[in-house]
This record gives C-alpha cells, structure tokens and sequence, in this order.
C-alpha cells in the first residue's frame, strides 16, 4: 500500500481554500446573532399560560430540534418560494442564515430559560414590591442576572454552529468546503483539499473551546463567589 | 386537496429511502456506543499513552465538523492509500459514529468521574481487584448518569443520518432531492414530508429520553 499525499498539492489549495473563510466565519456570526435575538423569542412564547398555546410552542420547539437542519435548510431554500401567497426567495446566504438560524435558536432559547430560572425568586418579588413595570422588570432586574452565566454556554453553542455551517454548501454557500469541492473535483486530489479543512476547522474550534472551558471556569468562581458573600451577610445580619 | 394529491404522489417514493435511513441510524448508533464506551474507559485508563492516544481521536473527531469528516473519510481516505473502497454506508456509518462516539466519550468519562470518591475508596476497602471495582461498583453508577445525555444523542444521531444522501446513498432525502429536481413545485410537500418523517421517527427517542431522565433520577441518594 502506497501513501499518496502530494506536499505540492497542499500548499497550492491552502490559500485558494482559506479564501473561502471570511464567508464560513461571517456566516457563522450571521446566523449566531440570529438565533441569538431569536432564542428571546421562544423564551417569550413559552411564558405564555395559555395550556393549548403553551402545548404548541413547545412542540414546534422540538419538531424543529429534533429534525435534520439540512433539511431545514433545503426547505427554505428550495421550498419557502414555491409556498403560494406567504413564499419569498432568498439567496443562499439568506437561507442559511434564517434556516440554521432557527435550529440553533431552539437550543438558545433553552439555555435563556435556565439562565431565567437560575435568578433568585426574591428578586420578581422584590421588583414588584419596588412597583416596576414588568418591561422594567424584565430589562433591569431579571435578564442583566440571567444572561451572563449563560456566556461560556453560549460560546460552546457558537463552536458547534460553526461546525454546522459547511452545511450551507450543499445550497451554494460558497465557503470553505465548497471551495476544497472545487479544487478537488477541478485537479482531482480531493485528499489534500478535504484534510486542509478538517485543518481549518480543528486550527480554529480547538483553541475556542479551550477558552470557552476558561471562561467557563472563571464565570463559576465569580458566580460562586457572589453567592457566598450573599449568604455570608445573610448569616450576618 | 392538492396538497393531499401531492403527498400521495410524494410519500412512496420517499419510502423507497426509508430502509436505508433506518439502517445506517441503527449502524451508527450501535457503534457510536462502542465507540463511546472503549473511548470514555480509555479516558480514564492510568496509562498515559492510551489516555494521549485517545484524547487526540476525542478532540480531532470534536474540533471539525461531520460533514467534513463524511467527506473526508468518502473521498480522501480512498485516495490516501490508493484503494478504491467504494463502500458508502461503512463511509457514512464510521463517520457518523466516529464523530458522535467522540462527543458520547466524553459523558462517559465525566460520568465515571463523577462517580463519588467513597465509592472507590470503600470498594478498595472490601479489597476488589481494578476491574471489579470497576464492573461491579463504579461503572454501574456511572451508567444510570449517562442515560438521558445518550438520549439526546440518539437524537442527533437521527438528525446525523440525513448527511448520508451526500454521499450518494439513497436515503429518503436523496429521494426527496431528485423528486425536487424534476417538479420543482413538488419542493414544499417534499420537504416538509422529509421533516415529518423525521420528525415521527424521533418521536419514540423523545419519549425514550425523558424515560432515561427519569431512570438516572431514580432512588438515588445525592
């Protein structure tokens, strides 16, 4: 058995294929900050009381997390304009954004409910009792308290969406992968072209996640630490 | 009632996929298990050389994405050693499994670790040799913690064999793609028939994870 790995090969798609990184990064940020804002969405539905509105929120929620964002992202593309009277077309960025954007919304919009829940009940009680209005409440009570724990979770799901987004190319996102696809198909060494973005994609998660497993270690202590002066005066007083 | 038409004409040709879908998730679920499992022991293995060895794979199958590993394992590997291994559903079901027995490894792991201390000590104490104090004792405990995060992954196992169709096995989606490409205005019943198939054959995973939350929660003193 020969090994067929050609040096010359690899340092002539490097630069050809990394062009194709601004478009994957952008795309990751794009469809992050979108399911970012859209998360706040479901969190807000799902406050709802009404049992039988409660029961369908919750539904979709997992229709949508439990089927392949692939084919979320072809029905979008694909499908969304030939939908009579509500269908529009987009291009494939577009797609992408809103079709990935809405799978990973379902899982943010959960991480948002627990980083809610986390927040001490005396501080609802407190926040009525100081006769704010509940949209004050909410922007200057409850969510400035949840939404930080919930930063190193957050960032793992911005990794994970990162490693989502060369599923953009089988619509026409042209980033990373399509790119290796072209060059590959075009010389025929579709091994250099695929193990350079396997490269990329470890050169770039890997040192992430680390910091997120940092961050995630000092926002514990800083969380902790609050806790336990709280307590302390607690017992104090 | 047009619409009722087209799922007719729609659902059996995306039947005509199904055998291949089901078995390639069941393929990759049971290896990804396995997988998960050598991987996790290996993790906590007093070796040095088998834990390296063993964090490398974790964190090379963690750190890229699995399409690129599909294509990766599909196209290069053939390619490196010269060979012409058509095989796609070993292609498909090695990178689906190799990828999520990566990210179940750990669980594994974290749930040994996580495994109290006394146990270990008291099990030193009644003088069990390694294995027993791991088969008997340890492991045991771990495995019940383990149970609604595999669930969850059997999910994304589901959602994972979708990809398949991208290597050209005919999959319902590869179905449902050469339906579209034919009569384009077939597209929205195609799709959204794809999401509902898929959608009812996760359901009994839902179902079967909220059974393992509940197990793992059970008679347990913390």
């Amino acid at each position: 058995m020969t090994i067929n790995w050609k040096w010359d090969m690899f340092f002539e798609a490097f630069p050809f294929i990394l062009q194709g990184l601004g478009v994957t990064v952008g795309l990751t940020f794009a469809c992050f900050l979108f399911a970012l804002i859209f998360g706040f969405v479901w969190v807000f539905l799902r406050r709802i009381k009404f049992k039988p509105v409660n029961w369908l929120v919750t539904w979709i929620m997992e229709f949508i997390r439990s089927t392949p964002p692939l084919i979320q992202l072809f029905f979008i593309y694909y499908a969304w304009p030939m939908v009579p009277g509500i269908g529009v077309s987009l291009t494939s960025f577009e797609s992408a954004i809103i079709g990935l954007g809405i799978h990973f919304s379902t899982y943010i919009g959960e991480v948002y409910r627990s980083g809610i829940e986390g927040v001490d009940k005396g501080q609802w009680e407190a926040s009525t009792a100081l006769n704010f209005s509940t949209r004050q409440k909410w922007t200057k009570i409850i969510l400035p308290q949840a939404i930080p724990p919930t930063i190193p979770m957050l960032g793992n799901y911005l990794i994970i969406m990162f490693k989502e987004v060369p599923l953009a190319s089988t619509i026409g996102v042209v980033g990373i992968l399509s790119l290796a696809e072209t060059y590959g198909t075009d010389n025929f060494r579709m091994l250099e072209s695929y193990t350079i973005v396997a490269l990329i994609f470890l050169a770039l998660s890997y040192p992430s996640a680390i910091l997120i497993n940092k961050l995630e270690k000092k926002m514990n202590r800083r969380f902790d630490k609050k806790a336990a002066l709280q307590d302390s005066k607690g017992a104090v007083v | 009632m047009i619409i009722i038409n087209a799922m007719i004409e729609v659902f059996p040709v995306l039947m005509k996929g199904i055998n291949i879908t089901i078995t390639v998730f069941i393929f990759s679920s049971i290896f990804s298990y396995i997988f998960a499992f050598i991987a996790g022991l290996c993790r906590v293995s007093n070796n040095r050389l088998v834990r390296g060895g063993t964090s490398i794979y974790v964190e090379i199958f963690r750190g890229t994405s699995l399409i690129v590993q599909l294509f990766w394992l599909y196209y290069a590997i053939p390619m490196l050693f010269d060979v012409g291994i058509d095989n796609r559903l070993a292609a498909g079901v090695l990178a689906i499994s190799l990828n999520y027995g990566a990210y179940m490894s750990e669980i594994v792991r974290g749930s040994i670790l996580a495994v109290d201390k006394g146990q270990t000590e008291a099990s030193i104490a009644l003088n069990l040799s390694r294995s027993q104090r791991m088969r008997i004792v340890i492991f045991p405990q771990a495995f019940r913690m383990m149970l609604p995060e595999f669930g969850n992954y059997l999910i994304q196992i589901l959602k994972a064999t979708s990809l398949v169709s991208l290597i050209g096995m005919t999959d319902i989606l590869y179905h449902g793609n050469i339906l579209r490409s034919t009569n384009l205005s077939a597209a929205p019943t195609v799709y959204l028939l794809l999401l509902v198939f898929y959608f009812i054959m996760a359901l009994p995973l839902i179902f079967l994870t909220r059974k393992g939350e509940q197990i793992s929660k059970r008679g347990v003193a913390s």
